[in-house]
């Protein structure tokens, strides 16, 4: 019998290649005669083009063809769709059209203009360098404030005042009626800083055409290859799915950055059957910076009315989010289902309300990055909570706990259409209290206060949604696509499995993980289990992974999948074993006959599958592969406690993270390794948001941060070990009670650090600060604090 | 174009050269070695750190033309020759110092540059030192712990000829 693998921190099995430089990404690939391209961005915000010259480029060498805007019109290659339909108060979303190149208007810096395709990438480079584009320079707006003035000009016409949408949530009555009877109301005004994902490797995209079989093949940096084609098919390149195929190879992070169809894939692989040639492009970093979808850029008020105890009564949110340019494929939602249901967050709330108004700007489009809407919602709710505990004098701890969700409310309804399954947030918190040593911060601080140093400790309790999503529920609420999972398992003749998935694996392990799971199901060693994916030509079908949607969601299906294997392997023992199907038992790799020693091996029941000369082949067909999809039942509700300990140096206001501590409930564990591995890398870009990150454009539109010298990526020295702590209560709607682990890093610990800045500089009367807090505005804030002169004793 | 000799890997290379080449492409477009890895356009991220002459080296700061005569060791030659992992390697996956697997070549080079120069490095030292090697998955947390790992367990050693011994478990 062999060991369990579910639940133990089995090294990666695909760490062997990335470790030896044996990794096939996108750029590692080379077609055979493939050419170069390099599109022409635009380095103005908004313009409208009167010429485009390219007569100098098309003589320079190498270059094989030039391709404008009208050239793609002309092919009638559709615009990038956008996959979510919100409908707001006053009826649809304004939804502008996404062009592969623009054709007379300019909408933001990075925006597309033509493509060259050249024999080398400096000639591609360099032509395009030379193709001269006259415009007429137009009025910018960058931000939402610039957005939202008084005659500000509009992004779109069809959008005035430059609103996409204007949605809400919730009841509006019981909410006003919350307030009514407040003790006290607490508000709160809040930014959440735009970031750019920035995944270590830079897209990339070939695109190839079989003139033989008229067949296009495009390999691509995403994390759902199927899903790229079903766009390609559909909307854009109009090439049916079964003339196309889409490789995502070994894919260097993503973030959701890679999740959205991008002009690239479709002009490479149009372009490739235009040249007869194979088509090569790869994203410069600084070309990553303005055309890879964005995350966050909220605007928000937040309002809690509580009780004289310090009861909430109803909460009200006011959000106002940028869209950018052009809509992203998924970003309409998650500004809006992805972000407002979330508000009610781990408390038992009983009326909230939540308003978003969403709007264009001359910038970058925004979409899903890591956490996707709860991140912004996680951080709005958590501010809010920790002012209203200074507010009410309350311990922060202590205000938390009053209104939290307990253990004996689950299935808990929100007010915000949510049925949470399971969760026990008072254990989290526990978990991470101790884990911080929480009773020995006063004597940490005083410590520090010795040294100079201002020592502060933050919190955050949060929950979040994962698994994206029963498909009829997202449809009801505009979703354009289904978004089940699939899964095949193949058991080859000699017992040994090939596992399909439509999930995508970019860094979350998957080979080992999925590994895991079919080891324990089927009794047989990891080593004789290979995982398939991100090959349309090879997986059927899968709507890819993003969300942490790929064990809640795909891993049901890995299990429908080999539940149908043990059936049908079943029925064939029952034949050799000349027994009542119903009288075998699968275990341990063995099916037998109940109570007997009667047994045939795993592998044994592949081979007679595969050579049924002793098989019930009128009843059954032979062979061992079975396909099965998954649609979940519910989102899948991860949660927990995010503790962060800061010390700041007054005289700098430089942030020191000296410890996090946090415990989170992920549901069932496959891999402890992996799935603390996750959390890590999510605290990582959660505190780098908190305290480094920030996509900054001037009002002209500019993206001031455009490279690594002036985005300030995380580094190895701005982190402590993390301790990662994990309490899990299985979800209750999926096989394996499994909830998602991709994201909750990035979601809980935003507020964490910053009411841990809060608390620091507290009794130097800072009251406020902003993501990120970058030593010179903590310097600031507290050279302002002092020259007013307030501090926590004067109030 | 430029004639230029070096050895890559412990092979003798010779390639006629553009002089405004960089080293990564050579590795990369012109070797074939896809294992050094361009990440950023302005010599930040570490993706491309390759062993020039022994000590770790942005191949992305450096001209093709000026690594003549030299010797360059990339992540395909880090290894030992029978494929044992080098003990640096080894410890990357001993304590998950890698997910997507697109800095991780970098990483292990300049890791294992830092515990040839330093035997046993601080938690802190070892921070600082990967200061231009850029990951966004693993928030530095095993990859860190892969270097304290590696450096408890006999440390760095030669790379390309890797001791049999697989570094195990602490």
């Amino acid at each position: 019998m062999l060991e369990a693998k579910m639940g133990q921190p089995i090294r990666r099995k695909e760490d062997q290649r990335f470790l030896t430089g044996k990794g096939q990404y996108v750029d590692d690939l080379k077609r055979p005669n493939q050419t170069y391209a390099y599109i022409l961005r635009s380095q103005v915000a908004h313009a409208r083009i009167t010429g485009i010259d390219i007569s100098a480029a098309e003589q320079m060498p190498g270059v094989v063809a030039i391709f404008l805007g009208k050239d793609v019109e002309a092919d009638k290659i559709g615009t990038l769709p956008c996959g979510w339909l919100v409908t707001g108060k006053t009826g649809p979303m304004v939804e502008p059209p996404h062009p592969m190149l623009v054709t007379d208007t300019i909408r933001h810096v990075g925006d597309s203009i033509l493509m060259v395709v050249a024999d080398t990438k400096d000639q591609a480079k360099a032509a395009a360098q030379a193709c001269v584009v006259d415009y007429d320079m137009l009025p910018v707006v960058a931000s939402i404030a610039a957005a939202r003035a008084e005659g500000a000009p509009n992004v779109w016409e069809q959008a005035p005042g430059n609103l996409c949408y204007d949605w809400e949530i919730g009841d509006r009555a019981a909410t006003d009626a919350g307030f009514a009877k407040a003790h006290k109301i607490v508000t709160i005004e809040i930014t959440n800083n735009r970031l750019v994902p920035n995944a270590m490797e830079p897209r990339a995209a070939i695109g190839e055409y079989d003139s033989g079989t008229g067949d296009y093949t495009l390999w691509t940096t995403s994390q759902n290859p199927h899903l790229i084609r079903l766009l390609m098919a559909a909307f854009t390149l109009h090439v049916p799915e079964h003339k196309l195929r889409v490789v995502a190879p070994d894919v260097g992070g993503g973030f959701g950055s890679k999740i959205f169809h991008y002009a690239e894939e479709v002009l490479v692989t149009w372009a490739a059957q235009k040249v007869g040639r194979p088509v090569k492009w790869t994203c410069e970093r600084f070309e990553s910076f303005v055309t890879d979808a964005h995350g966050r850029d909220h605007v928000s008020t937040g309002r809690v009315a509580l009780s004289k105890e310090g009861d909430f009564l109803a909460m009200d949110f006011d959000t106002h989010a940028n869209m950018g340019a052009y809509l992203q494929l998924f970003a309409p939602s998650v500004a809006t289902y992805l972000y407002a249901p979330l508000l009610g967050g781990v408390y038992k709330t009983p009326a909230i309300h939540v308003n978003v108004k969403a709007y264009f700007t001359h910038t970058t489009p925004v979409d899903a990055y890591r956490g996707a809407g709860r991140p912004e919602a996680t951080y709005l709710l958590e501010r809010l909570v920790e002012k209203a505990a200074r507010e009410m004098n309350m311990d922060s701890i202590e205000i938390r706990r009053r209104n939290m969700i307990t253990t004996d409310m689950f299935p808990y309804q929100t007010p915000l259409a949510f049925q949470y399954d399971t969760g026990n947030f008072q254990a989290t918190l526990d978990m991470a209290l101790e884990a911080i040593d929480y009773k020995g911060f006063e004597a940490r601080r005083k410590e520090a206060l010795g040294r100079g140093k201002l020592r502060g400790l933050g919190f955050s309790t949060y929950v979040e949604a994962c698994g994206i999503a029963p498909s009829a529920v997202a449809g009801s609420l505009g979703a354009r696509a289904g978004l089940f999972e699939q899964a095949t398992v193949r058991v080859n003749p000699t017992g040994s499995v090939t596992l399909f998935t439509g999930t995508h694996s970019h860094g979350q392990g998957h080979e080992t993980t999925f590994a895991q799971i079919v080891a324990d199901q089927f009794g047989i060693p990891m080593e004789n289990i290979e995982h398939s994916h991100g090959d349309t030509a090879k997986t059927a079908f899968g709507m890819g992974s993003y969300g942490s949607r790929s064990l809640p969601v795909g891993g049901s299906a890995i299990i429908k999948a080999t539940a149908k294997v043990i059936e049908k392997g079943k029925k064939i023992a029952a034949h050799m074993l000349e027994a009542d199907v119903a009288d075998i038992e699968f275990k341990d790799g063995n099916f037998t006959v109940k109570g007997t020693d009667k047994a045939k091996a795993f592998g044994e029941i592949a081979f007679a599958a595969y050579v049924p000369h002793n098989y019930p082949l009128l009843t059954l067909e032979p062979g061992l592969e079975e396909q099965a999809y998954y649609d979940p039942l519910n989102f899948t509700f991860p949660g927990g406690t995010h503790i962060v300990e800061v010390e700041i140096d007054p005289e700098t206001g430089v942030v020191k993270v000296v410890d996090v501590a946090v415990a989170d409930d992920v549901g069932t564990i496959v891999n402890p390794m992996i799935v603390d591995g996750q959390i890590q890398g999510g605290l990582a870009q959660g505190i780098g948001q908190a305290l480094l990150e920030e996509a900054a454009y001037d009002e002209d539109g500019q993206l001031l941060t455009a490279s690594f010298m002036n985005y300030t990526m995380p580094r190895a020295g701005d982190f402590p070990f993390f301790k990662v702590g994990n309490h899990a209560t299985p979800c209750t709607h999926n096989p394996l009670g499994v909830k998602g682990v991709g994201e909750c890093g990035a979601i809980g610990v935003p507020p964490a650090v910053i009411n841990s800045v809060l608390d620091a500089l507290w009794s130097l009367g800072v009251r406020d600060m902003s993501m990120p807090a970058s030593p010179q505005k903590v310097w600031r804030a507290i050279q302002e604090a002092k020259a007013k002169g307030t501090s926590a004793d004067a109030e | 174009m430029t004639s230029i000799t070096l050895r890559v890997n412990g092979k003798q290379v010779t390639a006629s050269v553009e002089p405004r080449l960089l080293l990564v492409e050579l590795l990369r477009e012109n070797l074939h070695l896809t294992g050094t890895h361009v990440g950023c356009d302005t010599s930040q991220c570490g993706a491309c750190t390759v062993f020039v002459d022994g000590a770790s080296m942005k191949s992305c700061t450096m001209l093709a033309v000026e690594a003549d005569g030299r010797e360059v060791t990339t992540i395909e030659g880090i290894a030992a020759k029978d494929g044992t992992l080098h003990p640096m390697q080894a410890a990357f996956k001993e304590c998950h110092g890698l997910q997507c697997g697109f800095c991780t070549p970098g990483m292990v080079i300049s890791s294992i540059d830092l515990l040839k120069r330093k035997k046993d490095p601080s938690e802190h030292e070892i921070r600082e030192w990967l200061e231009g090697n850029i990951c966004r998955c693993t928030g530095y947390h095993g990859i860190v712990k892969a270097v304290q790992h590696c450096a408890k367990n006999g440390g760095a050693g030669a790379v390309g000829d890797a001791t049999k011994k697989e570094s195990t478990n602490a």
